[in-house]
């Protein structure tokens, strides 16, 4: 197992490099940075604005190969070069990352959550009312995307603000300036911490909620019919029990390899998520980047991604080997 | 995975399998125009047994009609402007009210439709069938072949396509079609990857065996014995393909990466009309509403057309427990 | 005292499948009923009514009394605390019947927790002994290990572990060996065998193998279309039965004695025979027409047998019950009742439909008889090696070694004649067929077809050469394009070799006619065929285009007993009259006494007996083909309990590192009694094929052959 994960790790890690590689390449041959320096008022002179660019590694008169060439050799010392406007792309990445964090985790960790136990009860209660609620909810979620979903929760939320007259829900930003200077101190900075994650973690969790749901009720359909779930009742287990047992420790399996797959559109989705109420993180980071044709932020941003995505690829990996014996003993299956 | 397209789940349960019912026996006697077109119907007839297919069905006619129709008969263009009213709610000259800027939102929003409505359709077609072109051809041929197509894949699937496209779109897409390769681009690695595992395995079916102990090429077996097999998959695979275009599309609008101004998407409409969507929610509601009703509609299609034509695999409501 | 007892028995699938239609009987504590009938004959129904197991959308009327408490009508809960306790079942498949994330002792372990309240200390410990008891060697290793990291066999007597843990009144076993190799399946049932004298326990025994029932069960029951025909005491049964369906199988059944079973009496149709033609599903078309659901295939069938169901009657002693109508004409003579009173009986009979097999069979144009040598060579292969690379991993593939599936292999096939390839499974005989299928060049030794050498082929030569090669698959349901059909899967070798389309269409039709279906059936697909119709389009296709030379693998293996005897009558009769020459793949010995005339026996990639079919069968000189030969059970009761027999130790090694020396050393009984100088040469050396002095193209690859009637030994 432990060899396995090695040789994983080395082949994830060329396909990041090259990932990152051409990412970096697409990125700088297609961005246009010159443009943002020339529309400014007073335009600056030229020679000005060619010396900037050619500081910052973002000059287009430049040969692409020798910019990458720039580029890939900070990245190796862990640099990923300059904004356009000078600042040091690593350092803010780094801050920025924690913000999106702090908004991904409690809502990715819950819908997942909910959507496993509840897609699995779907499909034991198959047919009955609860699982066509469920069933027909996900089927709904799915159709809202996310951008939809974060302004109609807030309007929501703006509702029953006004209805009760307090301002129960407070989702721009990540926290009230001045909360921690309340009545309740530190304790009621948390609390409005809390209070401003909320709607951005239900509109994450509701996403996340609808594939998982959706997938695992027909995971648990296959197992519901599977040859041992028979012989665990034909032990004396009754069907609730031999289905938990042995049919969702089973149905779990391939869950795992569904994890890999979904991260990429938790990652889609906490950008929609940044945008709709106001996070400064790494996905809102990226989409104004694009618009301002800032090269080294966007490469830098794909670079993060590509890690994130084999990152995802890599624990997936370890939880099939920890979930189902037949890859952990390595026989040939 | 033997379901057959001109099989359906409900069909094979009441009368064991086609070709027994005096119909089928008659067309296939009486040339093949005929056959086919009684086949087609036959097929028609199993599709409709799906109200989940139906519904969608019927839910995506009516949403063509109105993106397609509808600007014909609204006094409107999408591109005009009445200055004698911003901002007002649905009336007689204005069925979904207007902008700030003093734009028919009814226009807008078709024009958004047509265009989210294309873009899925085109893009599903595009991405499927590169799928199954490089999928058959690797499963088939193994080898170099193989390992080069799959190593290609696992390339695509490690860029993260979503910021890829973001940074592509916008020096493309100065009109809607350059977004279609764009978005089929990234679109079609996953399922190339289970069309290749399905022919992998139905390479070694006896009666693809068979096939290629009597001689037969191996271009002529994928077509007459493999893809017929993938056919379910891939139409399935298809309807799935629409819905993500179209939520591609419009979340890159959104974000102001997709259709430009002047021009629209419903995803431009949505973000446009967000910040005011509290105290005016006309532009936003009605862009929201139908986008998701168009992606609603795609799904029901997709899961009826699964629930019948590949009754092994995916959400079921029918059939005892077993 | 009555242990399990069935009464009026009725399951009804959802819309109006009536699986199980009224079975009746009853068990004594150690008793053992046979339940034997073919597919969709509804005996899985009858094992998971009596287990409560059926899906919830099946209704059951009628009674199961266990101890003589009512079982059926009870919650899940109540149910829950008898199953695996005092009532227990044995799966089919044991791979999918055991859960694949657990290992199997904590599986076992949980069955004694559930019911016993063991701490899990103890119920693990139990575990031990358990798998100790059905035969695992290294038992408390073992008990940690994964049902994947298992063969076939050994999960089966997890399973029989686990049926036994709690020490069961009553066992239900649904098929429990026919997923398994033939040695294994005669360990399987000795284990069984051990498994019952331990708990004293009733098994239920579900099967469609007649052999096996013969020597294990006391009392035999057989279901035709969800209903108990016949009842009765196994000797009996063997000897008198008295349900037209029941005689039916007993003559179709092939026997490796090569004894034509005769029932005490003679005769009772005088060569005629069940119907081979079965309906797609007898419970389906049953439920629509009233009557004796076996009319439409019974030769004895009479215009009284159209009024309604036959209940069962007593027709002799012991409890011996048919429900047939006409018992008159399958009475035994010597009971008293005059032969021509049932002929008169059989001339009301509704006619019959036309058996294509049972045509007077036309002489042979190639006297068998003559000298093998002086006939001319269709296929000859010489020292064949076919090597896999086998690779370990979920994801990442890497190198485990190579397998040896086919390692030095030469035989020669001769004009109308048939050679059967016989093994287990793993013995690569399948691989031997695919590698000459291939026609290209083997990875080491010669193959040649009519003459040509496969090496030396070019693309349009070895596309010419497959006109004259062709092959039928084993699973008539996979072998055809479910979405072709049958005209154009006939069509398809005409069109690939030129044929011109004018003629296509009166070549399909007299294909048809060949194999005995019906011009109607061009029209449909594969799925509305049964499997013997299926099987015969396959071997129309194979014949398309006239071969020479046509390799069978497993032909008849995936059907029921009475249509493989129509299948097997038809290849029979084509190799007659057209002379065509078979490469036939078996791993049923009984089949291969019936069709073939050479058999060659492999083990592990070799082939360690070649020989004339009844000289191998009657003396085989060989321990493996002896151990092969006793590890089938004959369709006999009183035979088959009076056998003596050397039942196989040991399973198959891994192929991917065979023994030293001789590969089946470590296996063989004979090796066992050899002194020290004679063993070292099994150890030592890998022994050549020999030929056998006394007979004609005999060989067997053997340092201490056994025994062989006018050998000199």
């Amino acid at each position: 197992m432990a060899a396995f994960l090695l040789r994983r790790l080395v082949n994830y890690t060329a396909l990041v490099v090259l990932a990152a590689s051409l990412a970096y390449l697409l990125a700088a041959a297609a961005l246009k940075p010159r443009a943002n320096f020339e529309d400014r008022a007073p335009r600056p002179p030229e020679a000005v604005v060619e010396a900037q660019l050619t500081r910052l590694n973002l000059n287009d008169r430049t040969p692409l190969a020798d910019r990458y060439r720039t580029w890939a050799g900070g990245v190796l010392h862990g640099d990923f070069g300059r904004t356009w406007q000078g600042e040091p792309v690593t350092a803010e990445l780094w801050r920025r990352l924690g913000v999106s964090l702090r908004l991904l985790l409690a809502g990715a960790v819950l819908g997942s959550a909910f959507g496993i136990l509840l897609g699995a009860y779907a499909a034991i209660a198959r047919g009955r009312a609860a699982d066509r609620l469920i069933t027909v909810g996900s089927s709904l979620l799915l159709a809202v995307p996310v951008f939809v979903l974060a302004v109609l929760l807030q309007i929501v939320a703006g509702k029953a603000n006004d209805a009760t007259g307090l301002r129960v829900f407070e989702w721009v930003g990540e926290s009230t300036p001045g909360a921690s200077d309340g009545p309740f101190g530190p304790l009621g900075g948390l609390g409005d911490r809390f209070r401003h994650l909320l709607l951005p973690t239900v509109t994450i969790a509701l996403a996340q909620f609808a594939l998982y749901s959706r997938y695992q009720r027909s995971m648990m359909l296959d197992v519901l019919q599977a040859d041992f779930v028979r012989t665990a009742r034909a032990k004396g287990l009754r069907r609730r029990a031999a289905l938990l047992r042995h049919g969702l420790r089973t149905a779990l399996i391939p869950m795992t390899t569904y994890f890999a797959y979904t991260f990429g559109l938790l990652l889609l989705g906490g950008v929609f998520t940044e945008k709709a109420f106001g996070r400064h993180g790494v996905g809102e980071w990226l989409v104004d980047s694009i618009s301002r044709g800032d090269v080294n932020v966007v490469a830098a941003v794909n670079c993060l991604a590509a890690c994130g995505v084999l990152l995802a690829g890599l624990v997936s990996d370890v939880l099939y080997g920890v979930l189902d014996p037949r890859v952990r003993t390595g026989a040939a299956v | 995975m033997t379901a057959d397209v001109v099989t359906c789940a409900t069909e094979h349960d009441s009368r064991g399998g086609p070709g027994q019912g005096p119909d089928e026996e008659f067309a296939w006697r009486s040339g093949t125009l005929l056959g086919r077109a009684i086949r087609t119907a036959a097929r028609a007839r199993c599709v409709a047994r799906s109200r989940r297919a139906v519904a969608g069905l019927i839910l995506l006619v009516l949403l063509f009609v109105l993106a397609f129709v509808g600007p014909l008969v609204s006094p409107w263009g999408w591109d005009d402007t009445d200055f004698a009213a911003f901002r007002q709610g649905p009336s007689v000259h204005h069925w979904m009210g207007t902008t700030q800027s003093g734009r028919d939102v009814f226009a807008l929003t078709l024009r958004g439709m047509q265009k989210s409505l294309l873009i899925g359709l085109f893009v599903a077609v595009v991405s499927t069938g590169l799928a199954a072109a490089v999928g058959t051809a690797a499963g088939f041929a193994g080898g170099w072949l193989d390992r080069t197509l799959m190593w290609g894949v696992d390339l695509l699937l490690v860029l993260p396509s979503f910021l890829v496209i973001a940074v592509l779109a916008p020096q493309t897409a100065g009109t809607w079609p350059t977004l279609v390769p764009l978005l089929a681009a990234f679109l079609w690695m996953i399922t190339a990857r289970v069309v290749r595992a399905m022919t992998i395995s139905l390479r070694e079916r006896e009666y693809v065996l068979a096939a290629r102990f009597l001689g037969v090429r191996a271009p002529r077996v994928i077509v007459r014995h493999i893809l017929p097999q993938l056919a379910s998959l891939l139409v399935v695979d298809a309807s799935v393909n629409v819905s993500v275009a179209i939520l591609a599309e419009s979340g890159l609008s959104a974000l102001g990466l997709g259709v430009r101004p002047p021009d629209v998407s419903l995803g431009s409409l949505i973000a446009d009309g967000q910040s005011g969507a509290t105290a005016y929610p006309w532009p936003f509601g009605f862009a929201a509403g139908l986008l998701v009703l168009i992606v609603l509609a795609v799904n029901l299609l997709g899961d009826g057309l699964r629930d019948v034509l590949d009754p092994a695999s995916g959400p079921r409501w029918t059939g005892g427990e077993t | 005292m009555t242990v399990l007892e069935v009464t009026g028995l009725r399951v009804t699938y959802a819309p109006d499948v009536r699986a199980v239609r009224g079975v009746d009987f009853a068990l004594g504590p150690g008793e053992v009923l046979g339940v034997v009938g073919e597919s969709g004959s509804g005996k899985t129904a009858l094992a998971l009514a009596v287990m409560g197991l059926l899906p919830p959308d099946a209704q059951v009327a009628g009674s199961v009394r266990l101890r003589d408490e009512e079982l059926l009508g009870r919650s899940d809960a109540d149910l829950s605390r008898i199953r695996g306790k005092d009532l227990t079942m044995v799966f089919q498949d044991p791979l999918s019947a055991l859960t694949p994330v657990y290992p199997v002792g904590d599986q076992i372990a949980e069955t004694i927790q559930i019911h016993a309240g063991a701490t899990r200390a103890a119920a693990r410990a139990r575990a031990v002994e358990l798998l100790d008891l059905v035969g695992i060697p290294a038992a408390a290793r073992r008990a940690r290990a994964y049902p994947h990291e298992f063969s076939g066999g050994m999960r089966q007597r997890v399973m029989i572990a686990m049926a036994i843990a709690n020490d069961p009144v009553a066992i239900v076993a649904d098929e429990p060996t026919t997923a398994l190799d033939m040695t294994i399946q005669a360990q399987v049932l000795e284990v069984l065998r051990v498994a019952k004298e331990a708990t004293g326990a009733a098994i239920v025994l579900i099967t469609h193998d007649l052999g096996v029932v013969a020597g294990f069960a006391d009392r035999v029951m057989v279901m035709y279309a969800g209903r108990a025909v016949e009842t009765g005491p196994v000797e009996e049964m063997y000897r008198r039965p008295r349900m037209p369906y029941t005689i039916g199988l007993m003559q179709s059944l092939p026997r490796i004695d090569g004894a034509v079973w005769t029932p005490a009496g003679g005769d009772p149709w005088r060569g005629g025979r069940m119907a081979p033609i079965e309906s797609a599903s007898p419970t389906a078309s049953a439920a629509g027409s009233t009557g004796c659901s076996f009319r439409p295939r019974c030769p004895v069938a009479v215009l009284g047998c159209a009024d309604g169901e036959p209940e069962p009657a007593v027709v002799g002693p012991s409890g011996h019950t048919a429900a047939c109508v006409n018992t008159a004409a399958t009475a035994d003579p010597s009971d008293g009742l005059r032969p021509e009173e049932v002929v008169q009986d059989t001339a009301l009979a509704v006619p019959l439909p036309e058996d294509p097999c049972n045509v007077e069979k036309p002489a042979d144009p190639v006297p068998v008889r003559s000298y093998r040598n002086e006939r001319p060579v269709v296929l000859y292969v010489d020292d064949l090696v076919r090597h896999h690379q086998l690779y370990r991993g979920r994801f990442f593939r890497r190198r485990a070694g190579t397998v040896h599936a086919v390692d030095g292999v030469g035989f020669d096939v001769r004009v109308g004649e048939t050679l059967a390839l016989v093994g287990e499974s793993g013995c690569g005989k399948t691989t031997a067929l695919m590698e000459i299928l291939r026609l290209a060049r083997p990875q080491r030794g010669r193959v040649a077809v009519l003459g040509q050498d496969t090496a030396e082929l070019r693309s349009a030569g070895r596309k010419a050469l497959r006109r004259d090669v062709q092959v039928v698959f084993q699973d008539p349901f996979t072998s055809l394009d479910p979405r072709m059909r049958v005209a154009d899967i006939l069509a398809e070798p005409l069109v690939t070799h030129g044929v011109p389309a004018f003629q296509i269409g009166g070549r399909v039709r007299e294909l048809l006619e060949l194999v005995g279906l019906e011009p109607g059936h061009a029209g449909r697909y594969p799925q509305g065929l049964s499997g013997g119709q299926r099987q015969r389009v396959g071997i129309a296709r194979a014949l398309a285009l006239e071969p020479q030379l046509l390799l069978l693998d497993e032909p008849v293996a995936a059907l029921d007993v009475s249509v493989q005897a129509g299948v097997m009558d038809l290849l029979e009769e084509l190799r007659a009259r057209i002379g065509l020459a078979y490469l036939f793949v078996s791993h049923d010995l009984a089949v291969v006494r019936r069709i073939a005339h050479r058999v060659a026996v492999m083990y592990l990639g070799r082939i360690v007996e070649i020989g004339a079919v009844d000289e191998v069968y009657d003396a085989p000189a060989h321990p493996y083909t002896r151990a092969l030969l006793d590890a089938v059970p004959l369709p006999d009761p009183f035979l088959e309990r009076r056998r003596l027999r050397t039942p196989l130790q040991g399973e198959l090694p891994d192929p991917a590192a065979p023994p030293a020396g001789c590969r089946f050393r470590p296996r063989c009984p004979r090796y066992a009694g050899l002194t020290g100088d004679e063993g070292r040469l099994c150890d030592e050396r890998d022994p050549e094929p020999q030929p056998i002095m006394t007979a004609m193209d005999r060989h067997v690859a053997c340092h201490h052959p056994l025994a062989h009637p006018g050998a000199d030994q």
